[in-house]
């Protein structure tokens, strides 16, 4: 804390209270208390979508990962030809691919238009979440493809030596090293896909930023509705980033 | 996808894509050289930004470092919609004023000149983090060597520093580049017309949604893929030195 006062930061953070307390007084914030409610669900949507996405979109990387490291070839080109189309292009245009391309061709085919999943499909979230976690397995793919190969050969062999099965080898030694190696990257790379959930609101789903959107349309006012949401991302950036400084403590790893 | 090519038919697919009129051909490939024009301005910008935020990062002195830290951590951690956002509104607003303040009309800023300032404010930030890591990574002898010759700071960067940086920073550059070609489909929400756009006007007039899509997801492919071998091909430049020390000659 000593090291961190130095005079000048005292002057910054003056400087930054000052800023902070012109944007509280003098801009326009009388919107605040009718929007409310629809700022808290905006951010539940967004927190939702960015965990449940990142969560599925592991559970693939992983597949992905293992297949381009340890894979056939028949399972490592596919694999590999899926990362490099998800990343060479940009999600928004993935998305609405998905949201306009599947969604007009659904209603065509009668026995998806009568299942008992219509009413789910006809929504617009299903496909901002396949979207963002399609895009998510894409990258997070290629960090586990590097991670399972980072694993030490000597610890897979001392695991068939002990006569593992290989789904238990799999499962207690290969997946938590590699996840233990991958996991400052994945941290990272959360914090990516929270900052890209914002583009499901293009596709009408109702998520924070398409609230402070709203707030635009409704009363003219630009900048603080904005500011709000930079406020906002950046904060569950820091939980995010915060997040994972706490599960890497808790992994004991030996530092020479 | 069967249904739809055997209802529309793979000829009139074509059609649809063919350069003159009736075809989108050339709507696409105009919002594709808009999104090369832009990835390449906000690169070069962003690029400028990063060599003089990553010395001043690493030399300058206690403020300058500390305002780098905080532009670099802000926009880092906001999403590229909401800063594109900020940032058009604000140098707008910014331009005009200062355009008032001189007894000119406001004006509206062009779609290219805006979006290449905002994109490249964004990719500063991050070529800051690249340009900066790669720096360190120049042996301390090297540098302390071109000091001791009596190399002033400009000639020294020119000379040592930014020469043997450039192997270890192409790799974090090129994932830039890329970063800064599927970025600008951002600007398709604030309504400039670069290949996301485009190909969205076209998808919505024709309803050929996947035709369309598919489309411009390949010549975002190309782009991607000619810009990796390019890339590829500076890295062995930027390497040249490097590869007669591996070998031991």
């Amino acid at each position: 804390m000593k090291d961190f006062l130095k005079p000048h930061r005292i002057v910054m953070l003056v400087i930054a209270v000052l800023i902070v307390g012109w944007c509280a007084y003098s801009m326009n914030w009388s919107w605040l208390p009718k929007y409310m409610p629809k700022i808290v669900s905006g951010i539940w949507i967004t927190c939702w979508l960015t965990v449940l996405t990142m969560g599925l979109g592991m559970v693939l990387a992983v597949m992905l990962g293992l297949a381009q490291a340890a894979g056939p070839a028949w399972l490592a080109w596919p694999a590999k030809v899926y990362c490099s189309v998800i990343r060479g292009t940009p999600l928004l245009l993935q998305l609405w691919l998905l949201y306009f391309g599947l969604g007009s061709l659904f209603p065509q085919i009668p026995w998806i238009k009568d299942s008992a999943l219509w009413p789910i499909l006809r929504q617009a979230w299903p496909y901002g979440v396949l979207a963002l976690t399609m895009s998510v397995a894409g990258y997070e793919g290629e960090v586990m493809r590097g991670a399972f190969k980072g694993v030490p050969s000597g610890q897979l062999e001392a695991a068939r030596a002990m006569g593992m099965p290989r789904l238990t080898a799999f499962r207690r030694i290969w997946l938590p090293q590699a996840i233990h190696r991958a996991l400052p990257t994945i941290g990272g790379e959360m914090v990516l896909q929270m900052k890209s959930t914002p583009l499901v609101a293009t596709i009408t789903v109702v998520d924070i930023y398409s609230v402070a959107k709203r707030v635009t349309q409704d009363t003219f006012i630009v900048y603080e509705p904005l500011l709000l949401l930079a406020v906002i991302y950046m904060a569950l950036a820091g939980l995010i980033v915060l997040f994972f400084r706490w599960l890497e403590s808790r992994i004991p790893s030996r530092t020479a | 996808m069967l249904t739809l090519i055997t209802s529309t038919g793979a000829s009139s697919m074509l059609d649809l894509l063919a350069w003159s009129p009736p075809g989108w051909g050339a709507t696409l490939v105009q919002g594709l050289l808009n999104t090369i024009v832009i990835a390449f301005g906000a690169y070069a910008l962003g690029l400028l930004i990063g060599v003089f935020g990553a010395f001043g990062k690493l030399y300058g002195g206690p403020i300058v470092k500390d305002v780098l830290a905080v532009y670099t951590t802000l926009v880092r951690a906001v999403p590229e919609l909401v800063l594109i956002l900020i940032l058009y509104f604000a140098v707008t607003d910014a331009v005009n004023e200062i355009l008032k303040f001189y007894g000119y009309d406001p004006i509206q800023l062009s779609g290219v000149g805006a979006g290449i300032a905002v994109l490249g404010i964004v990719q500063g930030a991050y070529s800051t983090e690249v340009l900066r890591g790669a720096i360190q990574s120049v042996p301390a002898g090297q540098i302390e060597a071109g000091r001791a010759m009596g190399m002033p700071p400009t000639l020294l960067a020119r000379r040592i520093t930014l020469p043997l940086m450039m192997a270890s920073a192409i790799p974090g550059l090129a994932n830039l580049w890329l970063t800064v070609t599927k970025d600008t489909a951002l600007l398709a929400v604030v309504g400039f017309i670069e290949l996301t756009k485009a190909t969205s006007l076209a998808a919505a007039t024709t309803k050929a949604f996947f035709t369309f899509y598919m489309a411009a997801g390949v010549l975002y492919l190309i782009l991607s893929l000619g810009s990796g071998l390019v890339f590829s091909r500076i890295e062995k430049w930027a390497r040249r030195g490097q590869r007669n020390i591996g070998r031991g000659s």
